[in-house]
């Protein structure tokens, strides 16, 4: 038993390395036949309930979500990034779809649809779990004294399954689907929930407040350091649908958590839309790492199809000595418009946001992150890689601001595009405030291309090209590469060299 | 204010206006009025001037300006031989001016054209183009109501360079100014600027720089406290052409100061730089440098440089920005914005942008904000030198990079005279 689980265990690992790396184009373009059960198409006050009543919310909770809906009525689409959006008929999307057999919850992962387990294995998620999320008996007991990475995986619309959820609780950690979370701890969502990105923040945001169907919860109590690393996996599969998720973490004070996110939808004509939210309070002398994989569906060749991936993340260090750290490799999506950001509220808290950004074809970018000092002795760094290539236009977007009252604070920012042809664009607009001067802010940026003698170099000890590419890309890269967690780092070099093929030559 | 003038502040700033008739710039004034009217003013909420309101300067009114007394200081430029062209609260004054005739050079006025067939087709031209991909309607609403201004036009090596000097007399004037240079192929020219001007200043400058030509342009904007100006450099740069630009600001209450280059013409080379030293002791200070530089053509060169020097609740703003076309291979971009916060009120906001659309170019942008080095302090004092003479030392060698875009070596000596003055004046 011990072995063959091990085995399960390690194949998957070795599987999805390879697949990553011998497939040509978007590995996760298939999709998966399960009955789904739709609401109708569109958003109305009657589907926000819907969806509220589906997920067996209370009162204050739909309330909450109208009120949102209410707001995001006289909202409208914000135009100042620079993108071209395809008009959105937002009555044209399903909020709501979930897979037939999750009508009746599932008591235990046992009665999870063999075919949704298939699914995630299929996806070769990164990791081990799904040897859990399949319900091997005792399979949470073998793995210990390994680093194992509790998952919380949502398909379409709604949570699947949480693994390693006992292990977890007697550390005291809540991992859970947000809509369990609501039901079972209303005290902590109630407090924290849109503490963090208000209901009214942002006409995504705000959407997804009212419409938000699953996603997961994380709370890591006092002086606890979560014994795994978690991870949330994401996946649209039925087709005109919005996914809508929303997370939520905190880490109470002295806690550590490390969080991995992914994402994949499988490959169809018609763009899809994607709004989630994701929360994080960080308290006193706690820690959180949130690191995205996002390889959403980035459409085809011609640039048809793909995810419009609209989406609001946000980490208030509330308390002092917080620290929170974000890491993101952005390969996929056909509009990729994400600002994860840092409220440095506390004294001496820390924000650090690593970024890879890659467009090919038509893909278009803008994404960035915000460093808003409050605290005094406050530190932020930002490293954003951007790389362009095909037709594709990638655009960092960036605030840094140190307000009157944030004295000593210090601001690093390096963001650094690369061009791989010469009909795509690479962008950089950052914003700096600077409001005392007991304050440090640097701010560099450099735009170049590949260089020649590099690639040279490369192909004259035998690589072909695209080879000699990704490899000059990796190490224009390394930075970022190395601030994520080995989990993902194989996982996200294989990415950079796949997102980039047919983009030379 | 009344509800009509609520719902069209653009009619409201019109009518306080009279826009001059006739004349062989009417076409380019009528254009100018139909694009203010598409635009309207620009207001808070614009992004454009996100750092910077713009209700003083787009008010029908200018808010009261005394004029400013310089004290015993010898005016800028002094000692430099050049050719005078003085208007007083924007108004040609002849007496004060030098003959205009100069070798190489043709000079009209705006107010009084006589041949000026070629200055047809450049008035409010470069303007215009420069309204895209960013409106720019106080660019506009000069074009169309501008009262004079001085037509330039060069055909071969200017002997003298030619100072516009601005004078500061009623304390409600509201001048509005445009000037045309027109560089020919190979010619050269320095054109020098000072002085308060009004109460309130709008100034367009549209320079085309003809192939291998070189034009330098240093400007000292008047010491006054209570000026409002918001001023447009409109710049073609054709090809192997050289375009440089310097501006000291040294107070004033709302300085706006916009440089539209476009580099059309390979191997051309253009450079724009600022200085600006702000004392919020003596009135409010809010100096906005915001420069748009498009590459159009082959290896061609750009620079913007610019650094500020903050205190007692100064503000400075930077919005930088350089474009780099599909084709425009080999581009060298550089732009760096600094600023040097004296104390913990001031404050510096700075939107430095890159837009590329080649691969093979070499662009980049720094910006640092912080207080003066305490290492470097330090060591100044330990070997004898007073504290005010140490960040006086420090303050310069911080503004030196922007000096240096000076070629002319006696106009830089006499900037950094005036550099060293402000600092002596503006010790605590």
């Amino acid at each position: 038993m011990v072995e063959e689980n091990l085995e399960v265990r390690e194949g998957v690992d070795r599987e999805t390395v390879e697949t990553v790396q011998n497939m040509g184009s978007y590995k996760y373009g298939w999709d998966t036949e399960i009955e789904m059960e739709f609401a109708p198409k569109g958003v109305n006050e009657d589907i926000v309930r819907l969806i509220s009543e589906k997920n067996e919310e209370p009162e204050w909770m739909t309330e909450w979500r109208l009120q949102a809906f209410r707001r995001w009525k006289e909202m409208a689409e914000p135009d100042w990034a620079m993108l071209k959006i395809p008009a959105i008929d937002y009555q044209d999307i399903y909020y709501y779809a979930r897979p037939k057999s999750m009508e009746t919850k599932p008591k235990s992962l046992d009665e999870v649809d063999p075919k949704l387990l298939a699914t995630y294995e299929k996806l070769g998620i990164p990791l081990k779990e799904q040897l859990i999320l399949a319900g091997v008996e005792g399979a949470e007991k073998l793995q210990e004294g390994e680093t194992r990475v509790a998952v919380d995986a949502v398909f379409d619309s709604v949570s699947v399954g949480t693994t390693f959820k006992d292990e977890l609780a007697k550390a005291g950690v809540i991992f859970c689907s947000i809509s369990e979370a609501i039901k079972e701890h209303p005290e902590l969502v109630k407090k924290y929930l849109g503490s963090v990105v208000p209901q009214s923040d942002n006409f995504f945001a705000t959407l997804n407040s009212a419409v938000f169907s699953d996603g997961s919860f994380v709370y890591i109590p006092p002086n606890t350091r979560c014994p795994m690393e978690l991870s949330t996996y994401f996946r649209i599969n039925a087709e005109n649908t919005g996914q809508f998720e929303r997370t939520l973490i905190i880490a109470d004070k002295g806690s550590y958590v490390s969080y991995l996110e992914g994402c994949t939808a499988p490959k169809r004509d018609t763009a899809q839309l994607h709004a989630a939210v994701v929360e994080i309070v960080v308290l006193e002398d706690a820690e959180v790492k949130y690191s995205t994989v996002q390889n959403w569906f980035p459409g085809d060749e011609d640039g048809k199809g793909g995810i419009y991936n609209f989406v609001t993340k946000r980490a208030d260090c509330r308390e002092a000595r917080a620290k929170v750290m974000w890491t993101q490799v952005e390969t996929g999506s056909a509009i990729t418009w994400k600002y994860p950001s840092c409220i440095l509220r506390g004294d001496d808290t820390q924000g650090e946001f690593y970024s890879i950004a890659i467009a090919n074809n038509w893909q278009q970018a803008d994404t960035g992150t915000k460093m808003i000092h409050l605290g005094k002795n406050t530190k932020s760094r930002i490293v954003s890689k951007g790389i362009s290539a095909g037709q594709a236009q990638n655009t960092y977007r960036g605030l840094v601001t140190m307000h009157p009252k944030a004295k000593n604070s210090r601001n690093y920012t390096q963001c650094d595009s690369l061009l791989i042809g010469d009909k795509c664009g690479a962008h950089t607009v950052p914003y700096i405030e600077v409001k005392n001067n007991s304050s440090r802010v640097e701010h560099e940026a450099t735009t170049s291309k590949v260089d020649d003698d590099q690639l040279f170099y490369c192909r004259a000890r035998g690589m072909d090209e695209e080879e000699a590419v990704a490899l000059v890309v990796n190490g224009f890269c390394r930075e970022v590469l190395q601030a994520l967690p080995m989990e993902f780092a194989m996982e996200a070099q294989s990415l950079v060299a796949i997102s980039l093929e047919g983009s030379v030559g | 204010m009344s509800a009509v003038e609520k719902q069209n502040p653009v009619e409201a700033r019109l009518d306080a206006l009279t826009i001059p008739e006739g004349g062989f710039a009417a076409p380019a004034r009528a254009e100018a009025l139909a694009r203010l009217r598409a635009m309207g003013l620009p207001g808070r909420r614009d992004e454009y001037w996100k750092y910077t309101n713009p209700a003083d300067l787009v008010a029908a009114m200018p808010p009261v300006a005394p004029a400013f007394d310089n004290g015993d200081e010898t005016p800028v430029f002094d000692a430099i031989d050049r050719l005078k062209i003085v208007f007083v609260d924007g108004v040609f004054d002849a007496a004060a001016s030098d003959d205009l005739t100069l070798a190489g050079v043709e000079i009209a006025r705006l107010a009084e054209p006589a041949d000026i067939s070629w200055a047809g087709g450049l008035y409010g031209k470069l303007e215009a183009d420069g309204q895209t991909p960013v409106a720019r309607p106080m660019a506009a609403l000069n074009t169309a109501a501008a009262t004079d201004g001085v037509l330039i036009r060069v055909t071969g090596q200017a002997a003298r360079p030619i100072n516009l000097i601005y004078v500061h007399s009623s304390e409600t004037s509201d001048p509005i100014l445009h000037h045309c240079i027109k560089l020919e192929a190979g010619a050269e020219l320095t054109v020098l600027e000072n002085g308060p001007a009004g109460a309130r200043f709008n100034k367009v400058m549209e320079v085309d720089v003809g192939e291998g030509a070189r034009f330098h342009h240093v400007r000292a904007q008047g010491r006054d406290h209570q000026r409002r100006a918001v001023t447009h450099i409109f710049a073609r740069v054709a090809a192997n052409a050289l375009f440089k630009s310097f501006t000291l600001t040294a107070n004033g209450v709302l300085t706006r100061n916009e440089c539209v280059i476009d580099i059309v013409g390979d191997d051309a080379v253009a450079h724009v730089a600022g200085a600006a030293l702000g004392d919020g002791a003596t009135g409010a200070f809010h100096h906005d440098d915001t420069v748009f530089v498009t590459h159009g053509a082959l290896r061609c060169e750009s620079r913007q440089v610019f650094k500020k020097v903050l205190k007692h609740g100064a503000t400075g703003v930077f919005q930088g920005k350089i474009l780099v076309k599909e084709g425009a291979q080999k581009t060298d971009g550089y732009q760096i914005s600094q600023s040097l916060l004296l104390d913990d009120d001031s404050q510096f906001l700075a939107k430095p942008e890159l837009e590329i659309y080649a691969d093979d170019v070499q662009c980049s942008h720094g910006s640092t904000t912080g207080a003066i080095d305490e290492t470097a302090l330090f060591y100044l004092r330990s070997r004898g030198v007073p504290v005010d003479e140490a960040i006086k030392l420090l303050v310069l060698s911080f503004l030196a990079d922007t000096i240096e875009e000076i070629e002319d070596e006696r106009l830089r000596d006499d900037i950094t005279e005036r550099l060293e003055a402000w600092l002596n004046r503006h010790q605590d």
